[in-house]
């Protein structure tokens, strides 16, 4: 172990180290309450996490360290961003405000807040360290072992009640039980007639000989173009591709082309 | 430097935090304010650690970590819930007390 990142004043090092990853971590944090898509957010305060685990090293804590990056980043922002995933398309935020002003009072209050707490800490006679050289002597796992199945045993316990606890809540949650019995095929397609909105299965995307992406809605007889043929999610993010007028276009460039040459070669006669 | 500094930085990102949590309206991007602010204050309870040449605050901060843990299995649990009866994220949409 280095007894440098363990002494009580940091080294110029270190101070290095903290000014440029401190300033990656302030990024990070910004970046997470301003970026609009949820999965932005939740890179940037991956990234803000492992920083915050180097910072740990720094600080003599090496098992909290490793613990942050396999737990936070690993675990919990993974769980995020499958989250995210699940939620979908619509997460992204609206900009509409909801209460009239709300933001630049958050703002404001989030502000005098931040200059409450740091006046705090500056006011606070904070200037001896003591360093972890001594209590890390003999390894910093064993050290923390020492203390949570001696001093914290209970408090070791009773996070083992929390986790189970935290896992049945999690599967009671999400887990979802069926009231009704399933519908067998005859019954849906019984139901499809009865209703008599859409009793074949739903038109294919693409146009035939042309297009088959799936992207692509399929025309009608009067040449626009049917919703019905493209999946609801593409549907919802607007990713449709509209190949309506592309015949059109394609004919105009056509003449176009066939007009240059043909006055280019009656150029060349002349 | 002197590694008061650290504690700053912890000041700043709880502070950031806890703004994010007043802006922002998608519930997980407000739950993951939360755990900035959760990080924030580990960051100090290790300095603090060291400030005082003793394990307890690294303790301390290893059982942040857990509850931490705990908190998001159940609080996306309720997001991934509340989306499926509302099909969306958003906390205004949420008024009531029922799914």
């Amino acid at each position: 172990m280095t007894t440098t990142s363990l002494a009580a004043a940091a080294s110029t090092g270190e101070a290095v180290q903290f000014w440029i990853l401190g300033t990656v971590a302030v990024i990070g944090a910004l970046c997470t309450i301003l970026m609009r898509r949820a999965v932005h957010s939740a890179l940037s305060l991956a990234g803000t996490m492992i920083v915050l685990a180097v910072f740990y090293l720094a600080n003599g804590a090496y098992f909290l360290g490793i613990v942050q990056i396999v737990v936070y980043t690993g675990a919990i922002m993974m769980l995020f961003l499958f989250v995210v995933m699940l939620v979908g398309v619509t997460a992204a935020d609206s900009l509409k405000e909801t209460l009239k002003g709300q933001r630049w009072l958050a703002a404001a209050c989030g502000l005098g807040f931040g200059i409450l707490l740091i006046a705090g800490i500056g006011n606070a006679s904070l200037r001896h360290f003591n360093g972890l050289g001594e209590a890390n002597a003999g390894g910093n796992v064993q050290g923390l072992a020492a203390l949570i199945f001696t001093k914290y045993v209970f408090a070791f316990e009773v996070t083992g009640a929390l986790l189970i606890t935290a896992a049945v809540g999690a599967m009671v949650l999400t887990h979802r039980e069926r009231t009704e019995r399933e519908k067998t095929q005859r019954e849906q397609s019984e139901a499809r007639i009865r209703e008599g909105k859409q009793i074949p299965p739903l038109p294919a995307p693409g146009v035939y000989a042309r297009h088959n992406a799936v992207d692509v809605p399929g025309l009608l007889p009067d040449g626009t173009p049917s919703e019905l043929t493209v999946n609801p999610t593409l549907r919802e993010r607007g990713q449709i591709r509209d190949v309506s007028g592309a015949a059109l276009d394609e004919l105009k460039a056509l003449e176009q082309r066939s007009e240059e040459r043909l006055g280019r070669s009656e150029e060349a006669k002349r | 430097m002197n590694p008061v500094n650290y504690l700053y930085l912890a000041a700043l990102l709880f502070t950031i935090g806890a703004a994010g949590v007043l802006i922002r309206r998608n519930a997980i991007v407000v739950f993951m304010c939360i755990e900035l602010m959760l990080n924030a204050c580990n960051l100090a309870f290790v300095v603090f650690s060291r400030m005082h040449g003793n394990l307890d605050g690294q303790i301390i901060a290893f059982f942040t970590m857990v509850v931490a843990a705990a908190e998001v299995v159940v609080g996306l649990a309720i997001i991934v819930s509340i989306f499926r009866t509302r099909h969306t994220a958003s906390v205004d949409d949420a008024s009531l007390m029922k799914l």
